[in-house]
C-alpha cells in the first residue's frame, strides 16, 4: 500500500510541475483531490486493512492530500505571476512624443475679444445688453443728437432699407433704449446706469484690407450723479490694460461726435512699436481706437434722464479693430470670410 | 488742410518757444495733426539772386543758351540754360556750384560741349510753386548775390490737419483762427489783423443789392478799380503753394489768400456783369456754366447769385464763367457773404461738386466775418498795388443774425464734469484767451461766446467744459474710479444662453463659429442652385450681390460649407446671427436672432450625421433648460431642404426651429459624396423657455429590474408614438425607457426596448413588473405593434 502512495505522490509532483496554465492545474485538482479523484480512491481502498494499518495508511494519505493541495496553491500563484509578467512584457512601448491630435472647435476671434471686454465690465457691475441690427432713423440718429441733415450723417454712409429703416451704423443706436430702460431706476432708486452693448454695425462702403461694411463695436455707458472725464479715462485705461494684459498708455484728443460733449478720440500707444513710431501707427506711436466722451445733455434728455442732475460717459470701442490688433490680423476681410483656414485657429483665449 | 507756421507766426510771437512742441500740443488740444510735419526749404541751400548779363545761342542746340550771370561776385559765371524766358537784364534764382536742391548737389558739368557752372532754377525746381514754364523771375530791386532764403519765406514748417477733425469748428478753416488756438496754447497774445478802414468810403454810392432768399444770411460787397498789378508777391504765392493752392493771378490769389487766412470765401465779379445783385432760388431747373467751364444742372433748391434775373454764380460753391474777371475788366465787385450751411451742403451733394468755399460754408461760417474780410482784402491789395481805388461804399445786407450765446455756470459744475480740480483763474484765463468774454463773480461764471464759435459749435454749458479741459490738457488729468453705489446686476437671458451654447458647440462638439453677412449672397447661392427668396432689400446697395436681407442663415451656411469643403473630411460650423422674417403690421422688419448649425461629413452616413445634430440640440436643451425637445415632421418650403426628414423643433409645445437634410440637388452641387445636415433655432424663443430645476433622484437601495421587449415597428410609426403606450403605465416604478438594439430585415423593422424599473421603497416583485408590462404590450398591440 505504501508503494501506492509513493507512486501517486511522484505522479502528482510531475503533473503539477508540468501544468502550463491554470486550467491544467484545475484539472489536476479534480483528478487527485476531487470526490472521484485518485487520493480519495486510495482512502476508499482501505476497507480491507486492519485498524492499525488504517490509521497509519490514512494518516499518510491525508498527508499526501494536504501536500498536494498546498502544492496546487503554490503552482496557481506561480502561474498567476507568470501570466502578469507575460502581460507586462506584451505591452508595447508607446511613443508619447508623437504629435497630439488637436482637432477641436473654435470661437470667432470677435467672440473671444468681446468676452474679454464683457468679463472686465461685468466684474465692475455693468450689464451686457443685446440690440437688433435693423433699427429706425430715430434710434440710430435722432435720439443721439444727430438730427436730419446734420453733417455727421455724412461721415457714415448708412445702409438704408426699402421701408426707411436702416442697418445700424453705430452701436450708439442702442443708447436711447438703454437710457429709457434703466433711467427710471436711476431716478427713483439711485441705481447708476452701467451698461455695455456689443453689436454688429454696417457702413455702406467698399471693402479692402482695412475697410469692412460689416464690423463689431462695443458701446458702453455709465450715468450717475457725478460721472466725470476723470472716470471715463479710468474705465478706458482699465479695460484696455486688461485686454492687452499690459499697462496701456492712453491719451485723449478732442473729437467731434454729436452724441457726446466734450467728445474725444482715445488713442493707445502702439502695440507694434511700443510707441516709438512705425508704419502701423503712421509714425506717431499712437493708434486711434475709440471715440468717447461725456454724454451730450440732449441725448440724456431724449432718454428721459435729467442732464442737470446726472452726467455720464459713453464710448464706442471698435471690437473688430481690437481683435485685429490683438491677434495681428492684417486683412479685415478674413473675419467675415467664413474661411476655416483662417478662423479655426481661435480655439480659446483666456487672456 | 495744410497750415504754415510762418503764416501763423504773423499773428503770434513765438520767440523762445519750441514750435514743434506747440504743434504737438495743438494736435492733443485742438485737432489731430496728420502725417509727417514738413520742413519746407530744408533741402535747399546755396541758391542766390543772379542777373543775366549776356545771352548767346548755343552753337549745337536750338534750345540751349550760353549765359553769363552776375552772382554778386567779381567775375561773371558761365551757365548753359535751356529755359525759354532768358533775356539780358533779367534777375533769376541761381544755384551756385555746391548748392543743394533736394537730393541734387550742383557741380560744374558740360552741357552739349560747353561747361556750365551752376543752374538757373524755375520756381518748381525750388519747390516754391508748380511753375516750371521757365526760370524764376525776380524783381529788379533785389541785390545780386543775395541768398534767396533771406529774401523770401522759403523756410517754413508746414503741417496737415484732417479736415474731418475740423467739422465742428468753422473758425479753424483759416490761419487766423488756428493762430488763436496757438496763442491760447502758448499763453501769448493774438495780434489783431491789419485792415483798411472802410468807413472812409461811406460817402460813395452803394451797390444795387438785395437778398431775396432766407438762405442767404449776409451779403457784403465793395467795388474797386484801377488794379495795375497782375502777379502776386512771391511770399504770398509760396504760402498758397505750401498750403496746397496754385498761384493764378493777383486777384484770384488774394481771394484764396483771404480764405486761407480768415476762413471767409470771397469772389470777384466783373462789375459790368453784376449791376443788380439779387440772391435767390429759381422755380425751374436750368443749366449753368461755372468758371471751370462745366455745364451744371441747377435745380429749384440751389441758391444763386444773380444779376437781376440772370444767374452769375452758384452761391457759396462757384462763380459763373460769364461773370469772371477778363482782360478788359476795369471795375470789379468783391463778394463776401454767408449762406445757410445745410443748403450749401445739400447743393454740393446734388451737384457732386465740393469746392474750398463750399467746404467752409458747410461748417456754418460766422456772418460777422464778411466785412472784416473785405477790409483785410483791401488792406492787402493796397500794400501790393498802391493805385487801387474804391468806387463804392461798403454795401452790406445782414438778413439773419445769430443770437448771442451767453452761458452761466459755477465752479461746482466744472468740478462735477471734470472730476479734478481746475482753479477759477485757470478757467477764466483759458476762456479769455479763446476769445470768450468771461466774468467771474465768486464761484459763478458769466460767459459770452464769441461770434465765430456761436454759429453752432458752442451753445451749451457742456461745450464750455470742452474748452476748459482741452486747453488744460487731458494728459494732465488725474485718473479716478467712480464713487457710485453698487447694486446686483442681472444679465440678459438671451446673452447668457448664447454664451453657454457657444461653449457646448465648441468644447463638446468641436464645431467652428463663423461670422457672415446679414444679406443673401446672390452669386455664391447661384453657384449652389439656391434662389434668393424675396425679402426686404437695401435701398442703397452699391453691389447687387448684397441687395436682399436674408430670411434664414441656412443658405449662408451652405455657402460657407462650400468655401470650406476642402478643409477637412468632416466638420461643423455654427453662428448666432440675424435674419429678417418679413414685415410686421407697421411695415417694420421682423428681425430674429438665430442659432444656425450645419454639419458636413464625407465619413459618416447621413443618418448618423442627422442624429448627431439631433443629439447636439437635445444636449443644449437638456443642459440649459433641463427639458426635452420634441420633433414634428415639417413640410419643406425652401429649395435647399430635403423633403424627407425635415422636422420642426418643439420646446414646451412651441416650434422654435427646424432640423433637416440638404436637398440632393443643392447637396450634389456642393459635394457629391458628402452628407450635409442643418438646423436653425430662434434664440429669443429658446431663451424665453423657463429653465426647469434639477430634481434630485436618490439612488435606490433596492435592486432595479430591467425588462426587454423586442417589437416589430410598422413603417410610419415613430418612437414617440410607442412612448404613448407606456406614458401612463407604472409611473411609480418605470424609471427609464431606451432602445438597446435595432434589427432590420427586408421585411420588417424591429427594435428592442429596455424598460428600467426600480423603487426606492421596496424590492420589486416580478409579478408587479409583469403586470405593468402586460398593459404596455396590450397598448402596443392597440397601435399594431407586435412582439417579434
Amino acid at each position: 500500500m505504501d508503494n501506492k502512495i509513493e507512486v501517486l505522490r511522484e505522479e502528482i509532483r510531475q503533473k503539477l510541475a508540468s501544468a502550463k496554465d491554470l486550467s491544467e492545474l484545475d484539472k489536476a485538482r479534480v483528478e487527485y483531490l476531487g470526490k472521484k479523484g485518485s487520493i480519495t480512491a486510495l482512502l476508499k481502498g482501505m476497507k480491507n486493512l486492519s485498524n492499525d494499518e488504517k490509521k497509519t495508511f490514512g494518516a499518510e494519505v491525508n498527508k499526501l492530500k494536504a501536500a498536494a493541495a498546498k502544492r496546487i496553491e503554490e503552482r496557481v500563484e506561480e502561474l498567476k505571476k507568470l501570466q502578469i509578467e507575460a502581460e507586462i512584457n506584451a505591452m508595447p512601448k508607446f511613443d508619447i512624443t508623437a504629435p497630439a491630435d488637436l482637432t477641436r472647435g473654435s470661437y470667432h476671434p470677435i467672440t473671444l475679444v468681446q468676452r474679454q471686454c464683457e468679463t472686465i465690465f461685468k466684474s465692475m457691475g455693468f450689464t451686457v445688453e443685446d440690440y437688433p441690427e435693423v433699427v429706425t432713423d430715430y434710434e440710430c440718429f435722432e435720439s443721439v443728437n444727430i438730427p436730419k441733415h446734420h453733417p455727421a450723417r455724412d461721415m457714415q454712409d448708412t445702409y438704408y432699407l426699402e421701408n426707411g429703416q436702416l442697418l445700424k451704423s453705430q452701436t450708439s443706436a442702442a443708447q436711447n433704449a438703454i437710457l429709457k430702460k434703466y433711467g427710471k431706476n436711476l431716478e427713483e432708486n439711485g441705481v447708476p446706469i452701467k451698461a455695455i452693448f456689443p453689436g454688429r454695425c454696417f457702413r455702406n462702403e467698399a471693402t479692402d484690407a482695412s475697410h469692412e461694411n460689416t464690423f463689431f463695436q462695443m458701446e458702453g455707458m455709465m450715468v450717475d450723479k457725478d460721472i466725470s472725464i476723470s472716470n471715463l479715462i479710468f474705465f478706458m485705461k482699465t479695460m484696455l490694460s486688461e485686454v492687452f494684459q499690459r499697462d496701456v498708455k492712453v491719451r485723449l484728443r478732442p473729437g467731434f461726435f454729436p452724441f457726446v460733449e466734450p467728445g474725444f478720440e482715445l488713442d493707445i500707444n502702439c502695440e507694434i512699436c511700443g510707441g516709438t513710431g512705425c508704419s502701423s501707427c503712421k509714425h506717431s506711436g499712437w493708434l486711434e481706437l475709440c471715440p468717447c466722451g461725456m454724454i451730450h445733455p440732449n441725448v440724456l434728455r431724449e432718454g428721459g434722464v435729467d442732464p442737470e442732475k446726472y452726467t455720464g460717459f459713453a464710448f464706442g470701442l471698435g471690437l473688430t479693430r481690437l481683435a485685429m490688433m490683438k491677434y495681428k490680423v492684417k486683412d479685415i476681410r478674413d473675419l467675415n470670410s467664413g474661411n476655416l483656414k483662417s478662423l479655426a485657429q481661435f480655439t480659446d483665449d483666456d487672456n | 488742410m495744410f497750415l504754415s507756421m510762418n503764416w501763423i507766426s504773423d499773428f503770434v510771437d513765438f520767440t523762445g518757444l519750441d514750435k514743434l512742441e506747440l504743434i504737438h500740443k495743438f494736435s492733443l488740444s485742438t485737432a489731430e495733426v496728420e502725417n509727417e510735419i514738413l520742413f519746407k526749404g530744408s533741402d535747399l541751400s546755396g541758391v542766390v539772386v543772379a542777373e543775366i548779363k549776356s545771352v548767346e545761342n548755343h552753337p549745337d542746340s536750338k534750345k540751349l543758351h550760353l549765359l553769363k550771370v552776375d552772382t554778386g561776385e567779381a567775375e561773371l559765371t558761365d551757365v548753359v540754360c535751356g529755359a525759354p524766358n532768358v533775356r539780358v537784364g533779367m534777375k533769376t534764382a541761381f544755384a551756385k556750384v555746391g548748392a543743394k536742391i533736394g537730393e541734387i548737389e550742383i557741380a560744374p558739368r558740360p552741357l552739349a560741349g560747353n561747361m556750365s557752372y551752376g543752374m538757373c532754377c524755375s520756381e518748381a525746381e525750388l519747390g516754391i510753386s508748380d511753375d516750371n514754364s521757365g526760370i524764376m523771375e525776380i524783381t529788379d530791386d533785389v541785390p545780386n548775390g543775395a541768398d534767396l532764403k533771406d529774401i523770401y519765406e522759403i523756410d517754413d514748417i508746414v503741417f496737415e490737419v484732417d479736415n474731418k477733425s475740423l467739422t465742428n469748428r468753422p473758425d479753424l478753416w483759416g490761419h487766423y483762427g488756428i493762430a488763436r488756438e496757438f496763442a491760447a496754447l502758448a499763453g501769448r497774445e493774438l495780434k489783431p489783423l491789419g485792415v483798411e478802414d472802410l468807413k472812409a468810403y461811406d460817402g460813395l454810392k452803394k451797390v444795387d443789392l438785395k437778398i431775396e432768399d432766407p438762405l442767404c444770411y449776409r451779403y457784403s460787397c465793395l467795388q474797386v478799380e484801377n488794379i495795375t498789378k497782375s502777379v502776386s508777391p512771391v511770399n504770398m504765392r509760396i504760402r498758397l503753394f505750401y498750403c496746397g493752392m496754385r498761384g493764378i493771378n493777383l486777384l484770384a490769389d488774394l481771394t484764396n489768400y483771404l480764405m486761407l487766412e480768415m476762413g471767409q470765401p470771397m469772389h470777384a465779379f466783373d462789375s459790368r456783369k453784376v449791376e443788380k445783385i439779387r440772391i435767390k432760388r429759381f422755380d425751374k431747373p436750368f443749366t449753368f456754366k461755372t468758371l471751370d467751364e462745366v455745364e451744371r444742372n441747377i435745380d429749384e433748391n440751389t441758391l444763386m447769385i444773380c444779376n437781376g434775373d440772370q444767374p452769375v454764380a452758384i452761391a457759396g460753391i462757384m462763380g459763373g464763367l460769364d461773370s469772371e474777371i477778363v482782360d478788359d475788366t476795369t471795375t470789379l465787385t468783391l463778394e463776401s457773404a454767408t449762406f445757410d450751411a445745410a443748403s450749401i451742403r445739400k447743393s454740393t451733394v446734388r451737384l457732386a461738386h465740393r469746392t474750398d468755399a463750399s467746404m467752409r460754408y458747410e461748417k456754418s461760417l460766422d456772418p460777422e466775418l464778411t466785412v472784416p474780410a473785405i477790409a483785410r482784402f483791401l488792406y492787402l491789395l493796397k500794400q501790393y498795388d498802391g493805385g487801387v481805388q474804391v468806387v463804392s461804399a461798403l454795401t452790406d445786407e445782414y438778413a439773419y443774425k445769430y443770437d448771442t450765446v451767453e452761458l452761466s455756470f459755477d465752479k461746482a459744475f466744472v468740478d462735477r464734469y471734470t472730476g479734478i480740480e481746475i482753479d477759477n483763474d485757470t478757467i477764466l484765463k483759458t476762456l479769455t484767451s479763446l476769445g470768450f468774454k468771461a466774468e467771474l463773480d465768486g464761484d459763478n461764471f458769466d460767459v459770452v461766446v464769441p461770434s465765430w464759435r456761436a454759429t453752432k459749435d458752442v451753445t451749451i454749458k457742456a461745450d464750455i467744459i470742452e474748452e476748459i479741459t482741452r486747453i488744460y490738457g487731458y494728459d494732465n488729468f488725474d485718473v479716478n474710479t467712480t464713487r457710485s453705489p453698487l447694486y446686483p446686476v442681472r444679465m440678459d437671458v438671451v446673452k447668457e444662453n448664447e454664451d453657454k451654447i457657444k461653449d457646448i458647440l465648441v468644447k463638446r462638439y468641436s464645431l467652428h463659429e463663423l461670422h457672415s453677412y446679414v444679406w443673401a449672397y446672390y452669386d455664391e447661392l447661384k453657384e449652389l442652385g439656391i434662389e434668393v427668396e424675396p425679402n426686404i432689400k437695401l435701398a442703397n446697395a452699391t453691389n447687387p450681390n448684397i441687395e436682399t436681407i436674408r430670411n434664414s442663415m441656412i443658405p449662408t451656411q451652405l455657402c460657407q460649407l462650400n468655401v470650406n469643403k476642402g478643409y477637412a473630411p468632416e466638420f461643423g460650423i455654427f453662428e448666432i446671427g440675424r435674419v429678417v422674417e418679413g414685415m410686421d403690421e407697421n411695415n417694420l422688419c421682423i428681425e430674429k436672432k438665430k442659432l444656425a448649425i450645419s454639419l458636413f461629413s464625407k465619413v459618416k452616413d447621413v443618418r448618423d450625421l442627422y442624429f448627431e445634430l439631433r443629439d447636439i440640440l437635445a444636449v443644449i436643451t437638456d443642459d440649459l433648460k433641463h427639458k426635452q425637445l420634441e420633433f414634428k415632421t415639417a413640410e419643406a418650403i425652401h429649395g435647399y431642404e430635403h423633403p424627407v426628414n425635415l422636422n420642426s423643433i418643439i420646446l414646451d409645445g412651441e416650434v422654435i426651429g427646424k432640423i433637416g437634410i440638404v436637398h440632393p440637388v443643392v447637396g450634389k452641387k456642393l459635394d457629391k459624396k458628402a452628407a450635409i445636415v442643418f438646423a436653425e433655432v430662434d434664440m429669443q424663443a429658446f431663451a424665453d423657455k423657463k429653465n426647469a430645476s434639477i430634481i434630485y433622484d436618490e439612488p435606490s437601495k433596492f435592486p432595479p429590474m430591467d425588462y426587454d421587449l423586442s417589437v416589430v415597428v410598422p413603417s410610419g410609426v415613430l418612437f414617440s408614438d410607442l412612448s404613448q403606450c407606456w406614458k401612463n403605465e407604472g409611473t411609480e416604478i418605470l424609471k427609464n425607457v431606451k432602445i438597446v438594439d435595432t434589427y432590420d430585415t427586408e421585411l420588417f423593422h424591429s427594435i428592442t426596448i429596455r424598460f428600467e424599473f426600480s423603487s426606492s421603497e421596496r424590492t420589486l416583485s416580478s409579478a408587479e413588473v409583469q403586470a405593468v408590462m402586460d398593459k404596455v404590450i396590450e397598448n402596443l398591440k392597440g397601435i399594431n405593434v407586435n412582439l417579434r
